[in-house]
């Protein structure tokens, strides 16, 4: 017995663009994680810099690293949708090309 | 009050619940609601899935003894999402059907993967309801009286029953709810506690008079401490590893511990609260415990901008309330354990007090030794690792991909949950801190600081964040008895053991595999009552990093991948993210032995366990063919 999807998966053609996207940002978000890590392992006094209105750099910067995880997913949901329509557009292109050779 | 509104939210779930039963009669309605689930719906059902016991009470109560360092746990957890989203969350709606094993199965209808992913799933199951049970004793018995375990068996009675009359329909639906009220009512309760502003004699509203501890002045010959004030007696001293020396004092009868601190050869003792084990029973700060003895809470600020005995009011702004601990003449008055047997042969539990800088308080290092030892340093940095990687492969969290209709509705639900999960792990900073400074904290055990927060705030408050943060279990308990009967009845009895069964047998052998999962997790949340929630789920995140991730990361990504090798790296994830565990010093605490003893020097072992399945999948890849998928 196959292990096919819960519902039927329609044909991604933005797959493969989404697929390079989201590691790229993966790989943005995670060099930022590990910057933080990184300064709690080798410098740990310098998280408690204060860098904005009282408050230091271990705060400000887990905040930040929170809310950059939603910019990013923000972003990345944008870019997606914008290369889904480009695709659902050219598919309609297509279809409606067809549909006038036919003719 | 508290019990009504208590009763009534529980009334409220089961109904639903037994209301959506009709959807759960084909397997796809039991194990993935049809995959009909709005995106936005299932994304607030990620955040109450996501928002465990662990986030709501583990991380807040860690917070609240141990500063910042509680706070690395909520950033951890959210940056995981960041994997689940930009990784894992379309090509595994695109690959799977109901579980983990399906997707990482997809491509090799191979007997070993369906074997060690449905192992995998059940093990990272347990290893989360752990926690999750845990926490609903601890939250249970100051709410409705009863003891712990009672607690954790009704939790599991009630969630057992939503599981077998509606499975994930009921779950999403009961996630959702209680997703979306926990960040409501999170963000009223930190509004209250910017709005009370900070005082250095915290006194819960007024109901619950501060207690000023005491301090003598002491003298030390040699190793004998003895007290200037001839009123009181020194009894006995005993030296503890990792603790201050303490002090057993008499006056008038009574005795009671306290602690020695050395300041510049100036000898203080410091009183502290005990609990001591007597064969007629526990004593708690000298006397028999009882309804009206019990430990105080504690936690508050000794200094705010090194000024005592004063209040802030208001504060302008939620930025404000962080300025003001984080400067680094606030003190903040902390409370540590020390473990020991008296001189009677009685176990002795002591909390002393520790004052601690407000700029101490604010960054890592009162918990995780980021300052400490190379090991120390490696085992924080296992964490943060376990942490950022484990996300995007907890089973429950997996499965809850296949409600929603398409690969789409998938990332828009992500980032609904990224949203809903990154404001509410902002306030737990500040709900961790205002327990910390407020007086509220129970010394013997941490989790209940945000409801006791709460309490502070009076008792409406307190029984509708009780309520939510057992909605919280209950929904989070649900999903991973999903999860975990999804393993047994579908990946191995219908795919491993392929035994025949109808759509309706299916759903029947799921709800009885969900009753035998419940019954684990009650015993196993009895067992491991007094452990932080929060760590226990660590533990669970390496554990589910260990033995999951590297099969779907390299499924998606490495075409060379084959099923043997996906199926080594599972079972050497959780062998080796166990075994470590098991040997680590936290479990040998946990144990009654020394910690020191421990064969394994790291608590947390990600940094070794990650690698090890990663590295197992490619050797064993590489040393075995890439078979075609046999099409059935």
């Amino acid at each position: 017995m196959l292990h096919e999807p819960a519902t039927p998966a329609a044909k991604d053609p933005a797959g493969p663009y989404k697929m390079r996207l989201g590691i790229l940002m993966f790989v943005l978000y995670s060099l930022f994680y590990a910057a933080f890590v990184a300064i709690n392992l080798l410098s740990p006094p310098t998280m408690g810099t204060i860098v904005f209105a009282g408050l230091n750099l271990a705060t400000v910067y887990g905040f930040t690293l929170i809310i950059v995880a939603l910019l990013e997913a923000l972003l990345y949901n944008a870019m997606c949708l914008k290369k889904e329509a480009e695709y659902a557009q050219a598919d309609k292109a297509a279809g409606a090309g067809s549909a006038s050779t036919k003719a | 009050m508290a019990i009504i509104v208590f009763l009534l939210f529980v009334v409220f779930v089961v109904g639903l619940s037994l209301y959506l039963g009709n959807k759960a009669k084909t397997a796809s309605g039991y194990y993935a609601a049809g995959g009909k689930i709005h995106w936005g719906v299932n994304g607030i059902a990620f955040a109450g899935d996501y928002l465990s016991a662990a986030s709501f009470l583990g991380i807040c109560g860690l917070i609240a003894t141990a500063g910042y360092d509680g706070f690395l746990y909520s950033i951890g957890y959210l940056a995981g999402w960041i994997v689940a989203l930009f990784v894992v969350a379309e090509p595994l709606k695109r690959l799977g059907k109901y579980t983990f094993t399906d997707a990482v199965d997809a491509n090799y209808n191979s007997r070993g993967i369906k074997l060690f992913a449905a192992i995998s799933t059940l093990v990272v199951s347990i290893c989360y309801l752990i926690p999750q049970m845990v926490g609903a004793g601890v939250l249970v018995e100051p709410l409705l009286g009863i003891p712990h375990a009672w607690g954790v068996v009704m939790v599991g009675a009630i969630v057992i029953t939503i599981v077998a009359t509606a499975g994930m329909a009921s779950t999403t639906y009961v996630q959702f709810l209680k997703g979306g009220l926990l960040i409501i009512f999170s963000a009223i309760l930190v509004g209250a506690v910017v709005l009370r502003g900070f005082t250095t004699q915290p006194d819960q509203g007024g109901t619950v008079p501060f207690y000023k501890y005491s301090e003598l002045a002491a003298a030390k010959s040699g190793d004998s401490i003895s007290v200037s004030d001839p009123a009181w007696r020194v009894v006995e001293q005993k030296t503890v590893k990792g603790a201050p020396v303490m002090v057993k004092l008499a006056r008038d009868g009574k005795e009671s511990w306290w602690s020695v601190a050395d300041n510049a050869g100036v000898i203080t003792l410091k009183e502290n609260q005990s609990v001591v084990t007597r064969k007629d029973g526990p004593w708690i700060n000298g006397a028999p415990a009882s309804p009206t003895n019990q430990l105080r809470q504690v936690g508050n600020l000794e200094k705010i901008k090194g000024q005592s005995d004063v209040s802030t009011g208001s504060l302008p702004s939620p930025l404000e309330f962080l300025s003001v601990i984080t400067d680094k003449d606030t003190a903040v008055r902390t409370w540590k354990t020390a473990n020991f047997t008296d001189g009677n042969g009685d176990k002795v539990t002591a909390y002393y007090p520790d004052v601690v800088s407000g700029d101490r308080i604010m960054r890592p290092g009162l918990k995780f030794k980021v300052e400490g030892t190379p090991l120390e340093r490696l085992d924080f940095l296992s964490l943060m690792l376990a942490l950022f990687l484990g996300t995007a492969a907890l089973p429950h969290i997996l499965i809850r991909y296949y409600t929603v209709p398409n690969s789409a509705s998938a990332r828009k639900s992500t980032i609904v949950a990224i949203a809903a999960i990154g404001a509410f792990y902002i306030l737990t900073l500040y709900m961790g801190l205002g327990a910390m400074t407020s007086g509220v904290i129970n010394p013997a055990d941490s989790n209940m600081s945000a409801p006791l927060l709460a309490r502070s705030f009076g008792e409406l408050l307190f029984a509708v964040i009780s309520a939510i943060a057992f909605a919280t279990i209950l929904g989070t308990v649900s999903g991973l008895i999903v999860a975990a009967s999804g393993a047994i009845a579908h990946d191995l009895f219908d795919r491993f053991f392929k035994i025949k069964m109808d759509d309706r047998q299916k759903v029947n052998a799921g709800k009885i595999s969900a009753f035998v999962i419940g019954g684990i997790a009650i015993v196993l949340g009895i067992l491991f009552k007094g452990i932080n929630v929060t760590f226990l789920v660590g533990l669970a995140f390496a554990v589910a990093a260990s033995a999951n991730l590297p099969a779907i990361l390299m499924l998606l990504f490495w075409k060379r991948t084959t099923a043997k090798g996906i199926a080594a790296s599972i079972i050497v994830g959780i062998v080796s993210s166990l075994g470590l565990i098991a040997f680590s010093p936290e479990l040998y605490t946990l144990y009654g032995l020394n910690p020191l003893d421990a064969p394994i020097p790291l608590n947390n072992p990600g940094i070794i366990s990650i690698p090890l399945s990663f590295v197992t999948l490619i050797v064993v890849s590489l040393l075995t063919p890439k078979r075609a998928l046999a099409m059935a």
